[in-house]
């Protein structure tokens, strides 16, 4: 393998439905960087059928170029056809780097092309950075449940790979958007469906996803029961936010699982997080530490979350956190009269 | 049905804890387990088994110790148990392990294999789509629900916001979630009878493999170095009646503009 012949950093542009995946977008902010550091460009890689709609918002977030691989078989994901089309695409461009969400889909096809054409895989990345004195890309993530931190390096194959976490990497627009489009043949996609898709059922959800929302309100097994989320969801109506949650809740079924912040939950970062009834484990503190603001109410003044917030609150969240939806909602109403 | 189930043993990284002086980690005293998606992957073989009959098999790769954690699957109530256990097989990234596994599998029969999704200390989710490309069979990841019929596997696939239902001729490779159900219990009959029965321990010689695609000289990925993060600046905490808190708050919410 010649290493100097593998140029450019490849990012894959998830799209479903005909909309892409915010965390694509994520990916040129981070891919940009890189690849002005690297002196190479940014190639957003689009499969799918109908698609070519898409490209030009990968341009207005730093693409230089797209490579579309635009056909039926590619309609609805099936690991195989998305994993053998993106490797003919890496075969014929030699990417230096690529990048995936770290995605249900990400997951999935990342480990299958990285297996087929022989190169190493970094998961779950929350830090990508070049190495000045070997050009190497750094990958840092995660490990031991979020207890600490480590740097991977794929030093002697190319490309280098990643998956990078939802929620943890910046978009940015293009100041100036030039984006060539190429359309990719690639032969008898159909014949590599090895799956059938019976049925796609969508979770039919009214309410904000919490990698979206400028403010969360968060609750923990401190909460006591289900029904005391009600008044963590009437304060986050108040701020315009929605409800999120630490994992207990979740495993105990008081919360839906899309709710969840932490490691094996959603890594956040709002305007403004305030965390009820939560200990603040490491798990937990890895997936919302970014946050602008962090409030944290709790009956335990050693619970470990008051090491991370900019204002704790020793005291029970159920009597609290009432008082202070009354309160914003009279202050907002002061201000809407003056 | 022959069934593989892939397990590995983990530390219960939910017990691990920092020391606040040094910042490193205390593993000592962190009981070593089953990695949950596995031991829900192993517990949906074993509804197969129970259902329409299936002969089980439970294969690890790991350090002499991890014997335990094939005693345990025994006791619940799979019928065999392999581990994979040799120096040169040690430091393996995902891509090493999972060539690793996959020429062990070479060596079996099998109608379905099942992984967990991901494991607990590393997060990793590859090895089971790994394992499944370098024996060139199709995988589902991400298994919330698994039904077998007439030489096929129906499976309830998740996704962020939706799920597949998916039709799979066998073989095919799952990736298990916590959702397939909770594990069962050892019996006690189960655990008597697992402490008797011998489980062979493949070495380096059992496998053919090239050297280049094993152990930490197969892995294309190292580890560079290792750090705990460092800590958010601790902010102001208050212990007040809850009218008093509600004002303080919103005085400092104001202060941020956020309110």
């Amino acid at each position: 393998m010649q290493i100097e012949d593998y140029r450019g950093v490849f990012i894959f542009a998830q799209q479903v439905d005909n909309k892409l995946a915010g965390v694509s977008y994520e990916l040129l902010g981070k891919g940009r960087e890189l690849a002005d550091v690297r002196g190479s460009e940014v190639v957003a890689v689009l499969l799918g059928s109908k698609v070519e709609n898409l490209a030009e918002s990968l341009g207005q977030y730093g693409a230089d170029r797209v490579v579309v691989v635009d056909d039926p078989a590619l309609e609805t994901y099936m690991t195989e056809p998305y994993a053998y089309a993106f490797s003919e695409v890496i075969k014929k461009n030699k990417p230096e780097i690529v990048l995936y969400g770290a995605t249900a889909i990400g997951r999935d096809l990342a480990p299958r092309i990285s297996a087929r054409i022989h190169t190493g895989l970094t998961a779950d990345c929350t830090g990508l950075e070049i190495e000045p004195e070997t050009n190497h890309l750094l990958m840092t993530r995660p490990a031991f449940g979020g207890n600490i931190m480590a740097t991977i390096v794929c030093a002697e194959f190319r490309p280098q790979m990643a998956t990078v976490r939802p929620g943890v990497m910046q978009r940015k627009k293009a100041d100036a958007p030039k984006c060539r489009v190429e359309r990719m043949e690639v032969k008898d996609l159909a014949a590599h469906r090895n799956v059938e898709i019976l049925e796609v059922v969508k979770k039919v959800s009214g309410k904000m996803d919490i990698q979206d929302a400028k403010v969360l309100v968060s609750g923990g097994r401190g909460m006591g029961s289900p029904g005391n989320f009600t008044i963590l969801e009437e304060l986050a109506k108040e701020l315009g936010g929605t409800l999120s949650s630490s994992r207990a809740p979740v495993d105990s079924g008081w919360v839906e699982k899309d709710r969840q912040v932490g490691q094996t939950g959603k890594t956040v970062r709002p305007n403004l997080y305030i965390a009820c009834g939560i200990s603040g484990t490491i798990q937990h503190l890895a997936g919302m530490e970014e946050s602008d603001i962090i409030v944290a109410i709790n009956k335990d003044p050693g619970a470990p979350i008051f090491e991370a917030a900019d204002f704790g609150l020793v005291g029970d969240a159920l009597k609290i956190v009432p008082l202070l939806t009354e309160a914003i909602r009279r202050t907002k109403e002061r201000k809407a009269t003056a | 049905m022959k069934i593989i189930v892939c397990v590995k043993q983990v530390p219960n990284t939910n017990e691990v804890r920092l020391d606040q002086k040094t910042g490193t980690l205390i593993r000592e005293g962190v009981p070593s387990i089953i990695n949950p998606d596995d031991k829900a992957g192993l517990e949906a073989a074993l509804k197969l088994k129970d259902g329409q009959g299936a002969h089980v098999t439970v294969l690890s790769m790991g350090p002499p110790q991890a014997d335990a954690a094939l005693r345990e699957a025994l006791a619940m109530g799979a019928d065999e148990a392999i581990l994979l256990s040799d120096r040169p097989f040690g430091g393996a990234d995902t891509w090493a392990t999972s060539s690793t596994l996959a020429a062990a599998i070479k060596k079996l029969d099998y109608d379905l294999i099942i992984t967990g999704r991901q494991a607990i200390d590393g997060d990793t989710a590859q090895v089971g789509p790994q394992i499944a490309e370098h024996l060139g069979i199709p995988n589902i990841s991400y298994a919330e629900e698994i039904r077998v019929e007439g030489g096929y596997v129906t499976v309830k696939r998740q996704y962020e916001d939706r799920y597949h239902i998916i039709r799979a001729k066998l073989p095919c490779l799952l990736t298990a979630l916590s959702e397939l159900g909770a594990p069962r219990y050892m019996t006690p009959a189960g655990i008597f009878d697992a402490w008797k029965k011998e489980i062979p321990v493949w070495k380096r010689p059992d496998l053919t493999i090239d050297d280049s695609n094993i152990g930490l000289n197969g892995s294309p990925t190292r580890v560079k170095k290792s750090f705990t993060k460092a800590v958010r600046g601790k902010g102001t905490v208050m212990t007040l009646d809850p009218e008093e808190s509600v004002n303080w708050l919103l005085e400092r919410l104001s202060e941020k503009f956020i309110i």
